[in-house]
């Protein structure tokens, strides 16, 4: 067995919901692709915060509001510093999903046109995929995939071609695919993408929570990703990009805070970022996530994942013996987020979900919001289980047990040690 | 005896009645379950504005197969006005399990597509049921 225990980060202790218990039963979180659970340290920096500091930001001039100004502040920059980023250049955002958005509308619009071109991939999110397609069918352009190998892996060299063609304007990508695990090589996308005069963009919402992320030496233009999947509260993500792109850009959405001045007839802009944060922004949230990175920071993001990839190593090989599973994705761990998707032979995903749901073990089933992907997969969709800090080797021989139990009500043959 | 998957819902997920083509046919229509992305048709002869007979076409899960597969027989023979009006409480009393509000959808998916083809109305069915 691959050696989970040694890398074991034991900090379950620390995050208050593993207290729950449903039917008797512990709770044995294996979702956190689709969120992430909460350690105490969060939840009280939030509620400390509104407790005890709570006012708008950027407009008060009593005490409280300097508080609330300078936790704020604080936020950002441990936001910035989590990454390797610019503090001026670190965009709130309401999660990955706007992030993109924001630079589909405000970069997009002005830099697309008819002729032009949005390279994308197979394995993306609907929220890297829907706002191209918006993008593109409103200025006449095509939108392009690159496609997946039998691995479910990216190929330099097809989007090499790609990009000789001369008409891509901008190649958006997931750093780790939310279905396939599959971790993209993003230096060597980027680096070629900026050769060819075109943009990047990245979501990072698997990757950045899971791994060290250096946005300056991944060499992204633009890199979303999410707190919520990051320990810390929903309703706050964030959008890193390239200062000068963003000082060339329009803004997204405007009304207060994001203004210089305001006529009658029109508006200048403010600085970065709030030039891009129209409107009182999540104040509490983005305290609440500074606390979530700080207490990441405290764990060490190598740490981290070398916890996650050993668990993901030894989830691969207690799936396998499961009759009748299949995982899609790389075959290995290190090639690999923190998740694995697969299908069982004769169960379909949500039922295979609702019966490990009575042994108290929590796993997601659907497309994932990925149906182009789950249309190459040749699937309507799958079951995922993917890892977090707070889980060990126990919760993997739980979801074992409770998948051989889940094909003993389906009546299904050759349930045990195949 | 489990009871959501009780030996009748496993019988019909596993043996459906009445799936595959229908030719020729009168009527039809394609819906998705947008929770899941499963999806499921039908095509419906009509003789004397009764269903004569009907096929339901698609993949899902247990508990959508189900619900289709016993519909199905339900609705063979079926006046096309008495369909127009069938609500998530007939479905759900037919298919005679606890249905919880996250699966609601698998259940009610073979109806609004039954609906849809004949009366063009496919929106989801509701009813006092939950």
């Amino acid at each position: 067995m691959p050696p989970v225990a040694e890398s074991s980060l034991d900090v379950r202790a620390d995050f208050p919901i593993f207290a729950r218990s449903f039917d008797g039963r512990p709770l044995i979180y294996l979702d956190s692709a689709s969120t992430s659970q909460k350690p105490a340290v969060v939840i009280e920096a939030l509620a400390e915060h509104l407790r005890g500091h709570n006012a708008n930001v950027h407009r008060g001039v009593y005490t409280l509001a300097q508080e609330a100004d300078a936790a704020f502040d604080l936020a950002r920059e441990k936001v910035a510093a989590f990454t390797g980023a610019e503090r001026q250049a670190t965009i709130f955002a309401k999660n990955v999903t706007e992030a993109i958005n924001l630079v589909a509308y405000a970069w997009g619009r002005a830099n697309v046109g008819p002729g032009d071109a949005v390279l994308i991939t197979e394995m993306e999110h609907h929220a890297n995929i829907v706002p191209w397609q918006v993008l593109c069918h409103e200025r006449g352009a095509s939108l392009r995939y690159l496609k997946l190998d039998d691995r479910g892996e990216l190929s330099l060299e097809e989007l090499e071609g790609e990009l000789e063609r001369g008409d891509v304007r901008i190649v958006a990508f997931a750093h780790v695919s939310n279905v396939l695990g599959t971790i993209n090589p993003v230096a060597e996308m980027t680096a070629r993408v900026r050769a060819a005069g075109a943009v990047s963009l990245v979501d990072g919402a698997q990757a950045a929570p899971h791994m060290p992320v250096d946005v300056e030496s991944l060499g992204a233009d633009f890199y979303g990703w999410t707190g919520h999947k990051a320990l810390g509260p929903t309703g706050i993500g964030v959008l890193h990009a390239r200062r000068e792109i963003l000082e060339g850009m329009e803004p997204f959405l405007t009304g207060g805070d994001m203004i210089s001045s305001v006529d009658f007839q029109s508006a200048t802009w403010n600085e970065l970022p709030a030039k891009f944060e129209a409107g009182t922004p999540m104040i509490a949230e983005a305290v609440g996530l500074g606390a979530a990175l700080d207490y990441l920071s405290v764990l060490g993001m190598p740490r981290v994942r070398a916890h996650e990839q050993a668990l993901t190593a030894y989830m691969l090989e207690r799936l396998s013996e499961v009759p009748g599973l299949r995982i899609v994705g790389p075959p290995e761990a290190e090639s690999r987020g923190g998740l694995a998707s697969f299908t069982i032979d004769g169960m379909h995903p949500h039922d295979v979900a609702e019966l490990v749901n009575r042994a108290g073990v929590c796993i997601r089933a659907g497309h994932h919001c990925a149906q182009p992907l789950m249309r190459c997969l040749g699937v309507g969709a799958t079951a995922r289980a993917s890892v977090g800090v707070y889980n060990d080797a126990a919760d993997i021989d739980a979801l074992l047990q409770a998948l051989l139990s889940g094909r003993e009500v389906f009546g299904l043959q050759g349930s045990r040690g195949a | 005896m489990d009871d959501l998957y009780r030996d009748y819902i496993l019988e019909h997920y596993k043996r459906p009645r009445n799936f595959g083509e229908l030719d020729p046919h009168d009527l039809e229509a394609l819906e998705h379950n947008p929770l899941c992305g499963d999806e499921l048709s039908v095509q419906i002869r009509v003789k004397d504005g009764h269903i004569e007979d009907l096929r339901f076409n698609g993949h899902g899960c247990a508990i959508s197969q189900a619900a289709a597969s016993i519909a199905s027989e339900e609705l063979k023979g079926m006046e096309l006005e008495r369909v127009g009006k069938l609500d998530a409480d007939w479905m759900i009393e037919l298919l005679g399990i606890p249905v919880s509000a996250t699966r609601r959808k698998c259940a009610l998916l073979n109806l609004k597509v039954v609906r849809g083809a004949v009366t063009g109305d496919a929106s989801w069915p509701t009813g006092s049921a939950r």
